[in-house]
């Protein structure tokens, strides 16, 4: 198929970006996402230009690495899936495909398709953990947790921390990122010691760092390539009241 | 022979590990505070490691390439992670765990380090779950387990598919409490590009940061390598597309012995690569073999749906050659009986490279319900890259490359034959021999990461208490600078045609033709006459665009795919060496009457450890004699 590419282009940070146009014209429907900017790469940089820069590791979906905005979608037109996942199957011949990366204040653009993602650590440094040190833990089946909370719990912990929610949220939320952490260690006998101390340390740094708060729109939800449920959110909220 | 010391520890199997801590040195708190370690990788035993060591009290600094800890590759681990529990009371115990590997790992591990792994395993899953890793449950609460290749108990601990990433974010929970401590400092986006000796010891590294294209120095009284496996050589493999070798062949150009290299997993159940622009192949778990039953029409070329092909006329391979294990033995026997079926023509699919991997038996008995819940993510997964319902009709597998069982030479302390250079996890040699079971890697990286490195670490630094803080300003971290940059700015002044990627690309369809699942002499001396003609060709003619000064990912390819030219004729050169088949090294050679592998223990019952002896000159060949004192060698049977 052929297509027309509208990407953003931008140097760095500090530089003013913009869309520029690339045409392809031999993209199988076979291919992944990724390896049609990887063959639009491969041509650029044999013509001496500057490629288009985008994160991507794992390439099957769990690392978190890449992310983009692709065609007004994070992760693209498909729901449930992570970039590297989209197929070309699910575009036209002719077809204008308009790329941009994350948009919020909180992720700046470094290059590209690449942005500063640090803030999501910053939050999970500030109380995404259980104190246990190596060495001190208990007989792993003398903490017993009833199926459906461990289940429940590992449907939260799912998330891949790549950022779609917060790109997707019009407030630029972190809150559905925030919530699946929390939930998971609510859920969990080993995390109740610490929740109040989590839940608050948690969100001081959310807000701290620039993200804003939910107003329930639910776009971080529709667009989470992990089906992170929004109900996360709701227990994060039940968890911040009952932290003071 | 004389470089060698594997330091095992005296007396009995099951008492090494705890003779050894009895008597290894301490490093007392006040001299922990002034000790600097550097670890580089941050997957299950780097980030271990580095949350360990930064909770004894030392001053740690972690690096990794991707823009967060919690990317590692260890977060694609699907399956599970082994421990010897006995939950199951099927009769489990450490000996078995460790009798198993060694067996697995066709008799050519470190029989001390491979019990050792065993035994830590246990607090392994203690950890975890305390750390709160949601590992699959029992209705009662209790921890569940399920069955791997290779083995006949229930050992594997998992949560789904996903059990790689749930005990990856739980390292990195550990480790980011270390961070908000300040007991570790973390280097997102730096890559690794030399290390630095001082007086022949291991005192820093040259690094790059991604972002900035700045060139750092960062000193430490010992450095520690966490940085994985080389399965990227062969380009197509299921590893992360940035996973490389490069930290660890710095290190060995600078002293590092390397070990059987040529020890590469190929794993049986990848999806088969369905397009020429390809960039990874997608692991499906291994786990899938407890259900699934693989086969091939028993007809050539039969070219039906799977589901037209009446059961007479299936030909279930792995339990017919295999009836003891079936679906479930090793991996590099299903791998291996996969090619040969495919080879013979019997394959299916558009390229006839892959064979049926069907779960019609077991839906039927067990029912779809069951069947979603225990690989319901694998399913989907497996749709989403071919629009293939697997509910409905067999998967398509074929092998790839995954696992690289060779790594730098450790001896039982994990360090490599540089004073203060470490190497844990996938990136050293020696649990896993020659072919690695099912849900071990991450058994063996977290083991090494959290309970191993900071106990033996102290042993070394012990006697580096009264050594200040490295100063990055000594001429050795000058020199190793220079020739980091020189080496940086002389990809970009080649200025030839062809991208590092498409260099790459053409190396691993070397490695895999010659050098992957068979292997024989002719082919291996044909490889290495075309990995050198590839070399000079990339040497003359890669092109990167950009500069050093900035985010340059042409740039950091290309210095992998360097790398990858040396390691490639290291890995060929061993392959070469080993005049027998042992685990996933099968030299057609050496099989016996009914295509097995025929290990020849009197000559190859050796780790093979090759020193670099300078550019160009033939790498120098140290042989590690294999001494098993509790188990006996025996033909490796699943029959």
């Amino acid at each position: 198929m052929k297509l027309t590419l509208k990407i953003w282009r931008q140097k760095n940070a500090g530089t003013k970006g913009s869309f520029k146009t690339y045409q392809m014209d031999d993209v199988s429907p076979k291919m992944a996402f990724l390896e049609m900017l990887d063959a639009l790469n491969k041509k650029l940089v044999e013509e001496g230009s500057d490629p288009v820069a985008f994160d991507h590791d794992c390439r099957e979906g769990i690392c978190g690495s890449c992310g983009m905005y692709i065609n007004g979608h994070p992760h693209g037109p498909v729901p449930a899936i992570t970039t590297c996942h989209l197929s070309m199957r699910y575009f036209k011949d002719g077809e204008t495909v308009w790329i941009e990366p994350w948009r919020a204040k909180p992720f700046p653009v470094i290059k590209d398709l690449i942005v500063d993602r640090s803030a999501f650590d910053k939050i999970q440094i500030a109380g995404g953990f259980i104190s246990v040190n190596t060495g001190a833990a208990p007989e792993a089946n003398s903490i017993l947790v009833q199926k459906r909370n461990s289940d429940e719990a590992f449907d939260s912990a799912i998330c891949v921390g790549c950022g779609a929610c917060v790109a997707a949220c019009k407030n630029a939320s972190a809150m559905l990122f925030v919530s699946a952490k929390i939930s998971q260690f609510a859920l969990l006998p080993q995390g109740r010691i610490e929740a109040k101390q989590r839940v608050r340390a948690m969100v001081d740094k959310m807000d701290e760092l620039g993200f804003g708060n939910c107003s329930n729109t639910g776009a971080c939800e529709a667009e989470c390539p992990k089906e992170i449920k929004l109900t996360n959110i709701a227990r994060l909220n039940r968890e911040f009241y009952k932290a003071f | 022979m004389g470089k060698l010391n594997s330091k095992i520890p005296d007396g009995p199997l099951s008492m090494k590990w705890t003779n050894y801590k009895n008597s290894v040195k301490l490093v007392n708190p006040a001299n922990k505070k002034k000790l600097e370690i550097i670890v580089i990788g941050t997957g299950l035993s780097g980030a271990g490691a580095a949350s360990a060591l930064g909770e004894l009290g030392y001053i740690v600094k972690t690096f990794c390439y991707q823009d967060s800890p919690r990317r590692a590759h260890s977060v694609a681990a699907q399956g599970g992670i082994n421990a010897a529990k006995n939950y199951q009371s099927d009769g489990d115990s450490t000996y078995r765990l460790f009798y198993d590997m060694i067996k697995g790992g066709d008799f050519r591990a470190r029989e001390a380090n491979v019990y050792r792994a065993a035994e830590v395993s246990n607090q392994v899953i203690d950890h975890y779950t305390a750390l709160g890793v949601p590992f699959a449950r029992d209705y009662g609460g209790t921890l569940d387990t399920r069955s791997f290749g290779g083995v006949q108990v229930s050992r594997t601990f998992y949560s789904k598919g996903q059990t790689g990433q749930q005990c990856l974010l739980g390292v990195y929970s550990s480790l980011n409490r270390q961070i908000k401590k300040g007991n570790v400092t973390m280097y997102p986006r730096r890559e690794m590009l030399d290390l630095v000796l001082i007086d022949g010891k291991a005192r820093g590294i040259i690094a790059r940061n991604l972002v900035t294209g700045e060139i750092e120095r960062h000193g430490a009284h010992a450095v520690v390598l966490a940085t994985g496996g080389y399965g990227t050589i062969y380009f197509l493999s299921t590893l992360a597309v940035n996973s490389n070798a490069s930290a660890a062949w710095k290190a060995h150009k600078k002293g590092a012995f390397f070990a059987n290299p040529s020890f590469v997993q190929i794993h049986p159940t990848s999806v088969p690569q369905l397009n020429e622009f390809q960039s990874k192949l997608t692991l499906m778990s291994e786990s899938l073999r407890n259900d699934g039953r693989i086969w091939v029409p028993k007809q050539k070329g039969d070219k039906r749906p799977g589901n037209d092909i009446p059961e007479e006329e299936r030909d279930y391979y792995l339990e017919r050659r295999y009836p003891a294990f079936g679906n479930l033995v090793p991996r590099d026997v299903a791998s291996r009986a996969a090619k040969e079926r495919c080879d013979a023509g019997y394959g299916v699919g558009e390229t006839g490279l892959a064979v049926n991997l069907d779960f019609r038996d077991a839906i039927k008995k067990q029912g779809k319900k069951a069947i979603e819940n225990k690989y319901g993510n694998l399913f989907e997964m497996y749709k989403t890259i071919t629009g293939i319902d697997s509910y409905e009709e067999p998967m398509r597998i074929y092998p790839a490359g995954h696992y690289t069982m060779g790594g730098l030479w450790v001896d039982y302390e994990l360090m490599t034959t540089i004073p203060g250079l470490y190497a844990i996890g996938e990136a050293n040699f020696s649990d896993h021999g020659a072919n690695r079971l099912g849900a071990s890697s991450l058994m063996q990286a977290s083991g090494d990461g959290y309970f191993i490195l900071p106990n033996t670490i102290n042993n070394y630094l012990a006697d580096e208490i009264r050594v200040p803080k490295i100063s990055t300003d000594k001429p050795e971290f000058e020199e190793t600078e220079k020739a980091v940059i020189e080496r940086l700015n002389k990809f970009l002044s080649i200025n030839g045609k062809q991208t590092a990627s498409s260099f790459h690309k053409r190396l691993g369809k070397i490695m895999w033709d010659y050098c992957g699942m068979v292997r024989n002499e002719e082919g291996l001396k044909r490889a290495l006459v075309l990995i050198n003609e590839l070399k000079d060709e990339f040497w003359k003619d890669l092109k990167v665009t950009g500069a050093v000064s900035e985010i340059n990912q042409e740039l950091e390819k290309a210095g992998r795919v360097a790398d990858y030219f040396e390691l490639a004729e290291l890995l060929v050169n061993d392959a070469l060496n080993r005049k027998e088949s042992c685990g996933a090294h099968f030299r057609e050679e050496y099989q016996t009457p009914d295509g097995e592998a025929l290990r020849n223990d009197e000559e190859f019952a050796y780790v093979a450890a090759w020193e670099y002896a300078g550019e160009g000159k033939p790498q120098i060949l140290h042989k590690e004699e294999l001494k098993f004192e509790e188990v006996e060698m025996k033909v490796r049977s699943y029959k």
